[in-house]
């Protein structure tokens, strides 16, 4: 390979490597004040540490290099002058290791500090619970009739801190949007609470950041941050009963719905389906991804998903079910209705 | 030498692998679609002298799986068996961790209960839970009763627990008896 094509080669591999820092998930692309205080934290300690690593590298290359110096004295002699530049150079370098390694601490409590300020004026709670492998997110509130449950997707309003409590159904799950905040664990038995604040509207991706069996690499969820108003009409929306079926294969998918195994799993708000062990389908169509952002949300990945849940996600906790292509259709039609 | 060393550390990265795959988890239904329909017999009363024994080509498959037998108790939460059945102790209707079977024990027969359900309060669960969790349900019931082999029975659970796990529940039918 020539010089140049080696070159180029490298530049397009940083420039790979670089494309990756920013986007809907990147802790080096913040969006929100954690997540600001996470990455200079990250970037101080990598330049700093860099510095560091060049400058030993610097002196361990000089030692190696060194023209060896002709000894003619007696090796047992020993030369203050040396020995007190040596007990010198030892002293000081120790000196700066433990005023960095202090100073980093430092650096690092006051960084904490600072994002456990961040939710001290939280304006809406939601309880967030992993499941094997999706997420169930409730919005609590003071009146019973104004909360409400669905499924991975968080919309909250931007420019405000939102609390949110962390739990789950089954193993240890962990909720990590990068471009928001740091991760913190969903731990059975126990509630975790962070706080989420996003600077400006926008929609940033998170994904579960422990290990919690085969599907854990398909269990990622979205923040979607609106402006207030648009928050508020998107939650009265949601507060609302699902939508009546308007057309006759709508109506036959219901029907469907209600009379197979989706009811032992799924609940449809204003149906009798009322089942919680799966994701709330009562607002099903409006949300962006099926099943915790695997598939995108359109009437063919819906088919696909219901049709073969256990091709797409193996393992997962929705079973393939027997439904003739008709049936398929009207609950897909349905479902689609869904918004 | 070289080889006998060689041969040593071949050894030593087969055990490892042999222990993997320890079983199939099958999470597809094979085929997908239908479900068993075969007639179960209430008892084993029957005139003609003995008949051989019905045996669902499911049953085998189902029945010392360690993957299906924790499904069958996440789904035994999940449809709220416990409701009526509590944990196996029995509340409005019968114990299922003891000796008794009103309807038989096999696996067959558990599974034909659940499916068509029976006259005093069981309900049908037929079309609500697909026919291999319904297997899956039934083999995790003869769990409770220490019929299933303890190398694949569920193991501890990490809520507060009704009785021992169903990997040390002692088996119901020799329960107190001298062999
Ligand atoms: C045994 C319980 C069970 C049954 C029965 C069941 N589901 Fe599900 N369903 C689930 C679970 C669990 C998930 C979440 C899967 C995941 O993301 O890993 C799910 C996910 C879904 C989703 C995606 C929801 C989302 O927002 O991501 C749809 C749509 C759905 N199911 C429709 C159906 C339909 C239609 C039926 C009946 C034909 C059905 N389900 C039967 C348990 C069940
Ligand atoms: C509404 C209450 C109720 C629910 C829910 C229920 N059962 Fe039952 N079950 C009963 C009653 C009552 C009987 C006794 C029926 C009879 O004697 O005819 C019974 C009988 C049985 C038997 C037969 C026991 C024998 O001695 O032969 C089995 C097995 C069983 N149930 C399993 C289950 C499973 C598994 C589930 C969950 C999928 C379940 N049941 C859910 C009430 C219930
Ligand atoms: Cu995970």
């Amino acid at each position: 390979m020539t010089k140049a094509a080696g070159r180029i080669a490298g530049a397009v591999l940083l420039a790979f490597i670089l494309s990756g820092c920013s986007g809907v998930q990147s802790a080096l692309d913040p969006k929100g004040p954690a997540a600001g205080e996470l990455a200079r934290l990250i970037w101080f300690f990598t330049v700093l540490c860099t510095i560091i690593w060049v400058l030993v590298m610097g002196v361990v290359a000089g030692i190696l290099l060194r023209r060896r110096q002709r000894r003619l004295h007696d090796p047992l002699r020993v030369d203050q002058d040396e020995e007190r530049t040596i007990s010198r150079v030892v002293i000081s370098a120790v000196g700066a290791t433990a005023l960095v390694l202090v100073g980093l601490t430092l650096l690092s409590f006051f960084a904490n500090r600072t994002l456990a300020g961040i939710g001290e004026d939280a304006v809406l709670t939601i309880r967030l619970t992993g499941h094997q492998w999706w997420w169930e997110v409730r919005y609590e509130n003071a009146e019973p009739n104004r909360i409400l449950t669905t499924a991975n997707e968080i919309h909250i309003p931007a420019g405000e801190a939102v609390r949110l409590l962390l739990e789950s159904d089954d193993v240890i799950h962990s909720f990590w949007v990068p471009s928001l905040h740091g991760k913190l664990d969903l731990v059975p038995g126990m509630v975790n609470t962070l706080t989420l604040r996003a600077d400006r509207p926008g929609i940033y991706r998170g994904q579960c950041a422990e290990f919690c069996g085969a599907q854990h690499a398909h269990m990622a969820t979205l923040v979607v941050a609106q402006p207030r108003a648009e928050f508020d009409a998107w939650y009265d929306e949601q507060l609302k009963s699902a939508v009546e079926p308007s057309s006759e294969e709508q109506r036959t998918g219901r029907d469907t719905f209600l009379n197979g195994p989706c009811v032992m799993c799924h609940r449809i708000q204003g149906t009798p389906a009322g089942a919680i062990t799966g994701p709330d389908l009562t607002h099903v169509a409006s949300r962006q991804t099926i099943a915790a952002g695997t598939l995108r949300f359109s009437r063919g990945n819906l088919a696909a998903w219901i049709a073969d849940p256990q091709g797409i996600k193996p393992g997962s906790k929705m079973p393939v079910m027997d439904l003739d292509g008709d049936q398929l259709n009207a609950i897909v039609a349905y479902l689609e209705s869904l918004k | 030498m070289k080889t006998r060393v060689l041969l040593l550390m071949l050894l030593c990265v087969a055990i490892p692998v042999a222990g993997c795959e320890r079983e199939e988890r099958n999470t597809r239904p094979d085929p997908a679609l239908g479900s068993s329909e075969q007639g179960v017999p209430v008892t084993t009363l029957a005139p003609g002298g003995e008949r051989p024994s019905l045996s669902d080509t499911k049953a085998a498959e189902f029945e010392n799986n360690a993957y299906h037998l924790s499904e069958g108790k996440r789904l035994f939460d999940w449809f709220n068996c416990s409701g009526c059945h509590a944990n196996g102790g029995g509340g409005m209707g019968p114990a299922l961790m003891d000796d008794k079977w009103i309807y038989g024990g096999s696996i067959e027969s558990i599974h034909a209960t659940i499916r068509d359900g029976r006259p005093n309060g069981m309900p049908s669960f037929r079309d609500r839970i697909p026919d291999d969790q319904i297997w899956e349900l039934a083999a995790f019931v003869r769990a409770l009763s220490g019929n299933a082999s303890k190398a694949a029975a569920p193991s501890r659970n990490d809520d507060m627990m009704a009785h021992p796990s169903e990997n040390r529940l002692p088996n119901a039918t020799t329960l107190g008896k001298s062999p």
